[in-house]
């Protein structure tokens, strides 16, 4: 089961269907089980049951999970797939001792792949949808997987299939949350 | 949260409208009024009849002109959305966006300037899965405009139904249309749904249909009781 977390300001939010709703079809499409939970409102069970859980972004405007990081303490030792999203991606650098800093980016923009990873592939150039009032500097312990110091795109934890992406993937880049969903748990690390 | 639609009358934004309707309250409608037919960011065709729509909703209508020339409309708009914050108070924007990352990032960037909220309601949707939605929720809605290949004249003023969508999809299929219109192949309007208070009856319209453009404009309109 695909755990799909909703980092809105609150639970069942206009921001919802922008935000969660487009994650959880591309899971739906690709025949996988899945439940969407809201930050706030997640149980041990239902982090215990996920075999991969996806941080979802939340509105421009919108800095709740920022001031809620405690709720995301569970990610620390976790030994399952996480890919944070926009809003997720700040949630795990800020967990893992990056900083979050403002860094205001909206719309498409190319994104240079920097280092290989079975999620996002051989480096090479794409183009992704960025709508974000901050950014991350890299957390000890990941790797820059796109964009560069100072503009960060992507990471993963060096040892834990933990990765973060800042741009929005369900605009243009379905793979990626496709491929997340689909790669054996061995091949994601 | 207060919030302001971005209104055309078409079925994105009447959509969008319901959904913000939901979850928080709607204080107006903005509907931009634009001199361009072929505006790369607003809906023209029947616009004039979204104040009837606005009726039938029970909403004020915030009706904003604009030359409707590229990126300079987009200036327009953001003085728009202005005087809705001064007018109505409002403190987030609703869109009917879909797929269009262009008309998204601009109304993002204007409502971050404004220090205000933005709404998507429909983002990435899936087009035919959201007309069926229209149909099983009680949204009458007909086209009024197609402008693409190969949208026969029977589309003109035709009712989005089941057989209808199951047209779009087999055109979709083959000619990779966009089903629901995102693409700017066809506009809509829409007559009843479940937030309007009273529908709208259509009393004169006239077709026009050539090498697959086609409009219907709405002449005489009437809200009448449900």
């Amino acid at each position: 089961m695909i755990l799909v977390v909703d980092l809105c300001r609150k639970a069942e939010s206009l921001s919802k269907y922008e935000f969660v709703d487009p994650i959880a079809r591309i899971v739906s499409r690709a025949g996988s089980e899945f439940e969407v939970v809201h930050f706030t409102e997640m149980t041990e069970d239902e982090i215990l049951r996920a075999d991969r859980i996806v941080l979802c972004g939340t509105a421009l405007k919108d800095d709740l999970y920022l001031r809620r990081i405690d709720l995301f303490s569970w990610i620390g030792d976790l030994d399952k797939p996480v890919l944070g999203i926009c809003a997720g991606m700040q949630v795990i650098a800020a967990l893992f001792g990056g900083e979050v800093v403002p860094q205001p980016k909206i719309g498409l923009e190319a994104i240079d792949i920097v280092e290989e990873t079975t999620l996002l592939g051989t480096p090479r150039r794409i183009e992704g949808y960025h709508l974000h009032n901050f950014g991350v500097t890299l957390p000890q312990g990941f790797d820059l997987v796109a964009g560069r110091p100072g503009e960060v795109e992507a990471i993963k934890h060096a040892d834990r299939p933990v990765y973060g992406i800042i741009f929005h993937p369900e605009v243009r880049n379905r793979w990626i949350v496709e491929r997340f969903d689909a790669l054996p748990l061995n091949e994601i690390r | 949260m207060l919030l302001g639609v971005l209104f055309s009358g078409g079925k994105d934004s009447v959509y969008a409208c319901r959904r913000a309707m939901e979850t928080d309250s709607v204080a107006c409608l903005i509907t931009m009024v634009s001199a361009n037919p072929d505006s790369y960011m607003f809906h023209t065709p029947n616009i004039a009849w979204a104040g009837l729509i606005a009726e039938a909703v029970g909403v004020p209508q915030l009706n904003w002109p604009t030359a409707g020339e590229e990126e300079a409309e987009l200036s327009d708009l953001s003085d728009a959305i202005a005087a809705a914050v001064a007018e109505y108070g409002v403190e987030g924007i609703v869109t009917g966006a879909i797929e269009s990352v262009y008309q998204a990032a601009r109304v993002q960037r204007i409502c971050r300037e404004l220090d205000l909220w933005c709404y998507n309601p429909l983002w990435q949707i899936d087009q035919l899965e959201y007309l069926r939605l229209l149909v099983s929720e009680g949204f009458e809605v007909i086209i009024t405009g197609v402008f693409a290949y190969p949208l026969d004249e029977s589309f003109v003023g035709a009712r989005i139904d089941g057989p209808r969508i199951e047209k779009l999809e087999d055109l979709r299929d083959r000619y990779a249309i966009n089903p629901s219109g995102e693409g700017g192949e066809i506009e809509t309007f829409v007559l009843d749904g479940p937030i309007f208070k009273k529908r709208i009856q259509i009393l004169k319209a006239t077709k026009t249909y050539d090498n697959y453009r086609g409009r219907m404009a709405i002449e005489e309109a009437r809200l009448v009781d449900k």
